[in-house]
This record gives C-alpha cells, structure tokens and sequence, in this order.
C-alpha cells in the first residue's frame, strides 16, 4: 500500500504559514461536528433555542405586567419584553459559545479523547480549535435566526436595524468561544470547570439583561461596564430598539479586540490544550 | 459470630453507610459547597431582588405584589427552587456516577447492602446537603428584611419538602438512564426550567393564561412557594388549600421513592 | 533495506522523572517490530513522540527521514495510529467514523468510498456498517480502530498495546488480521506487555524497562541468548517456596524465586523434575514448560513482565 493520497496531501502545505500547527482543513472536523449532530445532538441543540424563549415569555410577559414599561435613554416608554428580549439574545449567544469551547471541548479532550484521535491524523490543533469554533458560530447563527423569528412578529423589534442583531450574536458567540477554549485549556478536573461556571452566573445576573443598571452605585455600574456581556447586550439592544449611535460601533470594536485577544491566546495554548 | 451481627447491622442501617460515604465525599468539596451556598441567594437577592425588585415596587406602589415588597414576594419561592436545584444536583450526579461512570453502586450492591438501602442513602444525603443550602439561604434572606412573619422558619422545611419530592422523582428517572448524553441538558432545559420559570416564582400564577396555569398545578415549586408565601408573609390561602398543596408534596415524594426504590433493586440485579 | 524510523539518544522526561531514557533503536522498512516492556516502561511515550504529539527532551529522532517536531502533519500522514485505549468516535456509525476519518487526512469522498467498503470486509465489519460504534463488542471496537488507522494507506502501522483487554477469541482474530497486513508490506511498529503478542507478530523487537532498552533480537534469539529451553515451575505453597530454595539451587544454576512459585531454567525439565522427587521434596504442583520471553524478562530486570 503505498500512501499517495494522505501523503500527498499533507506535503502540499510545507512552506505555508503556521504549516506546524494548521492543514487548512478547518471543514473537516466541522464536518464531523455536522454528522454528529445530524444523528444525535439536535436535540441539545433544539434545547439551547427554547431557554432563552422561555425566559421571554416568563419575564417578559409575567414580570412585565408587573413593570409596565422601561424608560429608554431618549424619554420614550418601551415594553418590558422588548427591553429584555435583547439581553436574552445576547446571553444565549454567549452561553451557547461558552458551553462549546469549555464543557464541550473539556470533554472531548478528557473523556471520549476525540481530540487525540483527530490529531493523529494529518490535521494540526489549530483546524481542530478553528473547527470547533466555527461549529460553535454556526449554532449561535441558528439561535439567533430562530429568536428573531419568534420575536420579530410579536413587535419587539423596532425596525429594520434589528436584523442586525443575527449577526451581533454570532460577533458575541465568537469573543467568547475564543476565549472559552484558552480557558479550557488551563482546567484540569470538573471541579476546576466550575469556576467557568461562578463567572458566568454574576455576569449573567448583572449585566442588565433584566433592568437597567442604574439600579446600582455608580462605581458597580463601572465595573459591569467593563465585562463583555454588558456590552454584548447593549450591542444587540440598540439594533433591535433602533437607538443607532456611535456606541454601537464601540461594542462591536470591544469584541473585534477580543476576538483578536481570544484567538492569538487560544492559539498560543494550542499544545497545551490539545497535546497533553 | 462477628460476621453474622455484621450482616444484621447491614440489614438494618445500610442505608446510613451510604449516606456516610456521600458526606465524606462532599466533604472533600467543603469549600465549594458552602461557597455557592451563600453565593447563589446573595447573587439572586442583588440582581433579580434589587434590580426587578426596584422597577416593580416603584410601578405597584404602596400595594406592592400580593399586599408585600416584591422581594419579600420572591422570597420563599426562591429557597424552594434552591432547595429543588440543591436536591437535583445531588441525586443525579452520585447516581449517574454508581450506575454509568464509575459503577460502583455494583461494588456496594456486592456487600449485603441492598438497591434500597443504595436509594435510601443517595436520598437522605442528598437531602442533607440540601438542608445546609436552605439553612443558609433562608438566613440571609432574614437578614435582607424579606421574611417578616413569625411563622417564616416554617419555610425552610415546606422548602425541604418541594426538595423532597423533586429529588426522589429525580433520583427515580436518573436511576432509569441508560445514555447519559443528553439526559442532564434535556431535564435541566425541558423540565426543571420551564417548571422554575413558570410556576408563579417571580409573579402570581394567577396572572398567568389560565392555559398556563397547569404547568404551576404539577409543579413542587408551585405548591411549596404558596405554602412558603402563607408562611413567610401570611399569603391569604384557604385551609383546603394548605392540605392540598402539603399531601401533593408528600404523595410525590413516597411515589419517587417507592419508584426509585424498585428501579434501583431491579437494575442492580440486572 | 531503509530504514523508516530512527532514534538516537531520544529522551523524554516529566520534571525529574525520566519516562523515556537515551534510547536507540531502527524500524526497518516492511518488517514488524515490537516494544515489550510492562506498564509505565515508556512505551507509549516513544510511540506519541514519532506521531509528533508528544515532544522529545533530547536526542534524535527521523520517521522517514523527518524530523517530527518540524514535520507533525506530513509525518502523521504516513502513519496510522492505533492508541492504547479505542478513541473511536462514539456519536457516529462504524461507516462514519471512517468516512470522517479519512476527511481529517483531506482525503476526498472519491477516494473514500472504495477505501471504506474495502476495510469494512478487512475488519469484518461490513453487517455493523451503520451501526453505532457504542454498541459494539470491545473486539469489533479494537478491528475498527485498526480499520481506521488505515483510511489514509499508512506507511507505518502503530499499534499501542493491540489486544488488551480482549478475549483470547477476539485476539486471535486480531493476530490474523495483523499478519494479513504485515504479509502486504505495511511495517508494523506496536507496544505489548504480552509475550505471546510479541511472539506471534514481531520479528525483533526491543524489551524496554524503565525508560531504558534492556535487550534487542528477534524472540527466538533473544530466548536462547538469556534463558534456558525450558521451565521448571514449582510451588510448595505459599509460605514454604523460600524453605526450599536452598536445596533447589543445588541442583539447578539458575532459580527464580516468585512470590507464588520457584522458577528453575534448565534444558530438560523432565529430569530434573525426577530427581528433585528422587532427592524427597514434593512441590504441591509441578509444571514444565518451554521458556518465552517473560522469563527473558525476568532474567533482564528481575521483575515478572505483568503485576
């Protein structure tokens, strides 16, 4: 047997940049992520949508009766639902990138070692992260859409602006898959996993998905201004309440830079990660 | 013989040697467990408690929800749902484990310890646990001001009885799991979700569509925060209603442990 | 004839524990070649450092030709690698594990097609094509491991630890399968601590103990360069084998003393036997049997190859 194929292949990317550590073949393990989810994990998946439209009708409606209406920045009056139907979008956004890149992956590295089998092939740890982060993406992409799909006709969107909310989730999900994956990489035991966990509940709880946060002293408003779900929230809020200014593209600027940041720190965790 | 008064020990207090070998091992997570134990009521209490909490109390006035302040309202239904959630983590974990992952419920089913003395102790230390979460969360709602009555400590056991009854059904329907995969995202998102957002926790089930409403008669939580309401702030609830809400709770719990007792000899034996 | 793997001096260590220790050895092209050692020996180590997923401390190291730190993929595309513990893909099919599989070498759905009916039928497995792999038995699980390791026509077969954990039918299934393989030319480079595993597969092989190479021959050579052609097991139970060692060695150069039972290497066991009777002392059992490699082991390191 003589390995023309494999081989051929492989020899192909000598001199290519990050040649060591990337085969170009991001679409292979996100092709595996398809097929398993095509036989088994749809139902997960299908899950991960109802959460947040649970939330919405709950709070929205239940705890909005009791609320009346938010006053927005500008003096008008919004529903309470359409005030938090944006926080819902963006924390399942993050929560779905989180769950990914750590649960996920820390699975797949400590029990069922798919890892290790995908990397005795050809491929390098960076098309297997960016395989993983481009499956995570894909399914915020698809929770998005089908948000917007319930709320969109229950007048929660103000205008055409909140289309722009789809891609906003998938630019969140994408600032917290890189940096979950770096994370993972440093976690040693279910227990150390946790700590993922009591990060995320405060941040969740605080970020003003709920009411505002001039509930708080301003000093507690400073710090929350500073995690990246506020501006995650704030992000998508504006799309969809159509209150388009240039803070807008201050959050979207936030998570490009931690994009950036997540990705160069993922990569350089790479054998740390995925060679253990 | 020492064997034999060994063996009668065994058949007699079985189940307390699991429950010694469930505390030892949470022991060693001490640290863990009592800090999301203050964490988790002190969390809640800043966000939805003063944040929603403000917005609603500015919006009803002097009136307030059910006659109270709305955190004095979330109060009793919030150390339920803690105790539920508490009860659930500690059943389904140590029964996954012995059934699927490290099997060892086989090893201590190879001593004369039997399935039922196995669900019996999974289930007391569980509950155990639980007590210290509802113990902490109760107090430090007292300290924020939300439980006003004289009767309130009562609440801290009608929340150990809804921890109760969830627990035993879930020890029941983790005891028949044979894929784990994907039983702990679909319970957590199709059941206990729904049942924590819908069951007349952060506003009166009665202002729900009556459509709705059934999602809060099924639910433990339902039952034990009108229980808790009546107790923590003196919620008008007619006496028929009190038994109601107290024989569901208690009917659910004997039915999960009477369930999960048969499954557990069954599997064990299979 | 080439060869396909060299190391030189190649070392692996963790802090102070020295795992693999200035070790050298050559896998020739075509030929199978085993590393016996038992568990913890630094088998497993030197086979993640050729498929470069595990980086060397020191020395050298060239699979064909390449060194692995600055060529892991175009390596790992010769190889086919077969972990210790099956880390097959258990939310798939048998069909899809090898589909997808093939698609981490970039291989195409042309070439694939073709390549997984013909595995299939090499790993018996064409009736549990779509079947997924969590219901199958732990052989079938071990033949599409195998299988796999071969989607992408591997120059070198690496197998760590091939049949552990299987029943004897099982195992011999896989033996069958693995000689069908080396009879077509793929080199064979696998780890056992089963001496009959390296007897039956390899022709040489590198007895490894601690981190170091203890001996390295072909198995019949290496039994007649340390041990005797045949065993004498003895056992007087327990607590009495020590009582008698002393007597034993009288009439016997070289005796082992087990926990369990005395071991005495000679060339005619029968004999021997006869006239340990002959001289009234009555071992509870007696056994004689020809030597293996466990007993070149034994006579190596000391120690018994499996504890």
């Amino acid at each position: 047997m003589i390995a023309k194929g494999a081989v051929a292949i492989a020899e192909g990317r000598i001199g290519k940049p990050l040649e060591k550590y990337y085969a170009g073949r991001t679409r292979a393990p996100l092709q595996r992520s398809f097929i398993a989810f095509k036989s088994s994990a749809w139902l997960v998946v299908l899950s991960g949508f109802v959460e947040p439209v649970l939330y919405l009708f709950s709070f929205g409606f239940g705890v909005g009766a009791l609320i009346g209406g938010i006053t927005a920045a500008d003096g008008s009056t919004i529903s309470y639902a359409a005030y938090i139907a944006p926080g819902l979008l963006a924390t399942s956004a993050m929560n779905g990138a989180i769950y990914d890149s750590t649960w996920n992956v820390f699975w797949k590295i400590n029990e069922s070692k798919l890892y290790q089998g995908m990397l005795a092939t050809s491929l390098g740890p960076l098309d297997v992260a960016l395989g993983e982060i481009a499956w995570a993406l894909l399914r915020g992409l698809m929770y998005a859409i089908g948000f917007m799909i319930v709320v969109t006709p229950l007048g929660l969107i103000e205008n055409w602006w909140g289309l722009l909310a789809i891609p906003a989730a998938v630019l969140i999900a994408f600032g917290f898959a890189s940096f979950g994956m770096a994370a993972t990489s440093y976690m040693k035991s279910f227990q150390q996993m946790n700590y993922i966990n009591m990060f995320m509940l405060p941040m969740f709880l605080f970020s003003g998905s709920f009411f505002p946060l001039t509930v708080y002293p301003e000093i507690v408003q400073w710090f929350i201004k500073i995690l990246p779900l506020w501006h995650g929230i704030s992000l998508i809020r504006g799309l969809t309440l159509g209150q388009i200014d240039s803070s807008i593209l201050g959050h979207v600027l936030y998570f490009i830079v931690m994009i950036a940041l997540g990705l160069w720190f993922t990569t350089k965790r790479l054998n740390a990660l995925f060679l253990r | 013989m020492k064997v034999k008064e060994a063996q009668r020990e065994v058949s007699r207090f079985g189940a307390l040697y699991i429950v010694e070998a469930r505390f030892r091992n949470m022991f060693k997570w001490r640290s863990a467990i009592i800090t999301t134990a203050i964490l988790n009521p002190v969390l809640y209490l800043l966000s939805v408690g003063v944040g929603i909490g403000s917005l609603v109390d500015a919006k009803q006035g002097a009136g307030g929800v059910d006659g109270v302040q709305y955190l004095t309202f979330l109060a009793p239904a919030l150390l339920a749902s803690a105790a539920i959630q508490g009860a659930i983590d500690e059943v389904t974990f140590p029964t996954l484990q012995g059934f699927k992952w490290a099997k060892n419920f086989f090893a201590m089913n190879s001593t004369p310890i039997t399935g039922n003395q196995i669900a019996l102790g999974v289930y007391i230390a569980a509950l155990g646990r639980t007590f210290l979460t509802v113990v902490i969360y109760w107090l430090i709602l007292l300290i924020a001001g939300a439980l006003p009555t004289g009767t309130a400590w009562l609440a801290m056991f009608v929340a150990m009885l809804a921890g109760g009854a969830f627990g035993s059904i879930m020890l029941y329907l983790t005891s028949k799991v044979e894929k784990e995969d994907f039983f702990l995202t679909a319970i957590g998102r199709l059941i206990i979700m729904p049942l924590f957002l819908f069951s007349g926790t952060f506003y009166p089930l009665s202002s729900m569509p009556l459509i709705l409403q059934p999602i809060g008669w099924i639910s433990p939580l339902w039952h034990a925060t009108e229980l808790g309401r009546y107790l923590t702030y003196g919620h008008s609830i007619s006496g028929l209603m009190i038994g109601v809400h107290f024989i569901f709770l208690t009917s659910l719990l004997a039915l999960g442990l009477k369930l999960a007792f048969r499954n557990f000899t069954k599997r064990l034996s299979k | 004839m080439t060869s396909l793997i060299s190391a030189r001096s190649l070392t692996k260590t963790y802090g102070d524990f020295v795992a693999v220790d200035q070790i050298n050895f050559e896998v020739l092209k075509g030929e199978s070649f085993g590393l016996l050692g038992p568990n913890g020996a630094g088998k497993s180590t030197i086979m993640r450092m050729i498929g470069a997923t595990l980086q060397r401390s020191s020395g050298e190291l060239a699979v064909l030709g390449k060194d692995p730190e600055k060529f892991g993929p175009q390596i790992r595309a010769h190889l086919g690698v077969v972990p210790q513990q099956d880390n097959l893909d258990s939310e798939l099919t048998v069909r899809e594990n090898l589909y997808i599989y093939g698609r981490y070498f970039g291989l195409s759905k042309k070439f694939l097609t073709p390549k997984i009916q013909e595995l299939l039928e090499f790993a018996q497995l064409e009736e549990k094509r779509d079947v997924k792999v969590e219901a199958l038995s732990g052989g079938m699980k071990r033949r599409l491991t195998i299988a796999r390791a071969l989607v992408s026509e591997p120059e070198i077969l690496m197998l760590d630890e091939p049949t552990t954990g299987l029943d004897p039918q099982a195992r011999h299934i896989l033996w069958d399968r693995l000689f069908r393989l080396k009879e077509l030319g793929v080199t064979l480079l696998l780890t056992t601590h089963f001496m009959d595993e390296a007897e039956q597969l390899c022709q040489r092989l590198i007895v490894m103990d601690k981190g170091k190479i203890m001996a390295e021959d072909s198995p019949a050579e290496l039994i007649r360069k340390y041990v005797t052609k045949e065993v004498l097991e003895l056992r007087f139970g327990s607590d009495k084998n020590s009582q008698f060692v002393d007597q034993l060695r009288q009439k016997c150069d070289r005796i082992e003393q087990l926990p369990d039972r005395i071991l005495l290497y000679t060339n005619d066991g029968e004999t021997l036997l006869t006239e340990i009777v002959g001289s009234g002392l009555h071992p509870i059992t007696s056994l004689v049997r020809r030597s293996s490699l466990e007993d070149v082991f034994l006579r190596l390191t000391g120690r018994s190859l499996i504890e």
